[in-house]
């Protein structure tokens, strides 16, 4: 109770103010339509007219609740028109980024821990490449990827997901295979341990914590990079496409939910990836 | 240098180059350490006793003199496993567990699994650590990590122990107690011992012989053999030859000490 009182606090506290913008927002229209019509409008009247539109300028939470209930439950699970269907699209995008952008990432670690020269040259490229805004790269991507005869979207969602998501765990790979102090070492050196011994038997170990720290934020960015890779790319598929058309064909309440779907999404990888990390530091003896 | 000399160092000097100039650490250092010795070296910080160490261990390179380690290079001694190592901190892998730490040595040199266990289960008994193989580290109070990391650095039977303050980190009571266990583990194990320390009480009841070191440049001022029998109680530290050696100790660091401050 201790602990759910203060979450339950804040997220009463942004219905609230959620519910005050809808009716903000939303009363404009009532109020403009209300004037044409020559009419007076009461409060009463105003409040629940600005709860459901079917077009409002911001939906309120109820609204978006039923949306999401009908987008998961309303219809089967193959139908077009399921968050299931389109959530089970991003998600296959966002877990064969997550898995392509961990290679890479650990790849590229590897690889500029043992040789200064990639350190110099790789690094600041993996740098400049989180600069690019990936909504310019995407469709570019999603060209290329056609011109060479790709036909399915999974590869270029994979792709732009991986881009997002090699670099946290690059980067934590990084300072993880260099975290061993110089009395590790040389502990490792008084055995006359090869290179490759002092890789395993130290350096690996000693990243993995670092390594699971980054696949939190690195799972959370695959699915950013797979939503983004449907928004602009003309997909009709995927949570990313129901927002984009939810927008574009006056069906906000769609893309609100669909926004819900996305973050319900991203909140149940964290739980798993975080389960995971748990998992680990109990066989590596970390957890009490 | 006589037959059983195991460590030998002729007119050692290793100079590190930095910004604010060339730092003296070790100028001109010639010891034999003879098989079975245990010789702790005593000096204040920067004295280079602990560089000296790690040239023994070919952890640092001398820029002059030269220094053998049975009758090998440093390096070749390194390489053949010549000595086991114990820093200053236990630096025990977290992610392993006590067992698992003592095996480290023995995987990397490639002992067989049932040796492995084998040479785990003696070294933890001879620090008095049997039933604690899975623990992890965390769970292990200091000194008893301490002990494992000696444990460690015995498990592959090395002739020569290398430590570097093992206790420094320890509590006064804890420290009594493992230097206690030290000396019975050196007189059942028959190592030769090189044993950093700045205390003067843990260098005298240890040691067959006390190295005295000064800084600026980092030189031996002293070499004290010690009077005292191999078989040491806690209590020889009241007896009036014990005070006596610690007194020498004491007089040869503050004569080290003197000149520039």
């Amino acid at each position: 109770m201790r602990r759910t009182l203060p979450v339950l606090t804040v997220v009463a506290a942004i219905l609230v103010i959620w519910y005050l913008a809808a009716f903000w927002m939303n009363s404009t229209w009532v109020l403009d339509q209300a004037a044409r019509a020559d009419r007076e409008v009461g409060f009463a009247e105003l409040v629940s007219a600005t709860m459901t539109q079917e077009r409002p300028v911001v939906a309120a939470p109820h609204q978006v609740a039923v949306a999401l209930w009908d987008g998961v439950f309303g219809h089967a699970i193959t139908s077009k028109r399921s968050f299931v269907y389109h959530g089970w699209i991003t998600l296959e995008a966002t877990l064969w980024g997550f898995a392509l952008g961990i290679v890479l990432g650990v790849g590229l670690a590897v690889a500029i821990v043992h040789s200064r020269a990639v350190d110099m040259s790789v690094m600041p490229w993996a740098v400049i490449s989180q600069t690019v805004p990936i909504v310019a790269l995407a469709p570019m991507i999603v060209v290329v990827a056609n011109a060479v005869g790709i036909e399915d979207r999974l590869v270029p969602k994979a792709i732009i997901s991986a881009y997002l998501s090699y670099f946290p765990v690059l980067v934590s790979m990084v300072s993880g295979l260099r975290s061993p102090n110089v009395m590790q070492l040389d502990l490792l050196k008084t055995y006359g341990a090869s290179r490759a011994q002092v890789f395993w038997k130290l350096r690996v170990p000693a990243s993995l914590p670092y390594f699971f720290a980054s696949l939190k934020v690195a799972i959370a960015a695959s699915l950013i990079g797979a939503i983004v890779g449907e928004l602009p790319t003309g997909a009709i598929n995927g949570l990313g496409a129901r927002m984009l058309i939810g927008s574009q064909f006056g069906q906000p309440l769609i893309m609100w939910a669909a926004l819900f779907a996305a973050a319900i999404l991203a909140g149940a990888l964290i739980l798993v990836v975080g389960a995971i990390q748990r998992a680990a530091d109990r066989r590596m003896g970390v957890a009490q | 240098m006589t037959t059983d000399t195991v460590i030998s160092a002729q007119n050692l000097s290793l100079t590190f180059q930095t910004n604010d100039g060339p730092i003296h650490a070790l100028k001109d250092v010639t010891l034999d350490v003879a098989k079975g010795d245990f010789i702790s070296f005593i000096g204040p910080s920067g004295c280079g006793k602990t560089t000296f160490l790690r040239c023994m261990a070919d952890l640092e390179h001398p820029t002059d003199g030269s220094i053998t380690v049975n009758g090998a290079s440093a390096e070749e001694a390194r390489r053949n496993r010549a000595y086991g190592y114990v820093f200053q901190a236990a630096g025990l892998y977290p992610w392993r567990t006590i067992g698992g730490n003592v095996r480290l040595p023995l995987e990397i040199m490639g002992f067989d699994k049932s040796e492995q266990d084998e040479r785990m289960r003696k070294v933890l008994e001879l620090v008095e650590l049997t039933g604690f193989e899975k623990k992890f580290p965390w769970q292990l109070s200091g000194g008893m990590q301490q002990r494992a990391s000696i444990a460690r650095a015995l498990a592959f039977d090395a002739d020569i122990l290398l430590m570097d303050e093992p206790f420094g980190a320890l509590d006064e009571i804890v420290r009594d107690h493992l230097n206690e266990q030290l000396l019975g583990l050196w007189a059942r194990t028959e190592k030769t011992i090189c044993f950093v320390t700045h205390s003067i009480p843990e260098a005298v009841y240890l040691s067959t012989r006390i190295v005295v070191m000064s800084p600026r440049p980092g030189r031996i001022t002293d070499v004290i053999e010690s009077p005292l029998p191999r078989e040491r109680p806690l209590d020889i530290r009241d007896t009036p030859e014990f005070l006596e050696v610690a007194h020498r100790v004491r007089e040869g660091l503050r004569a080290g000490h003197g000149y520039d401050d």
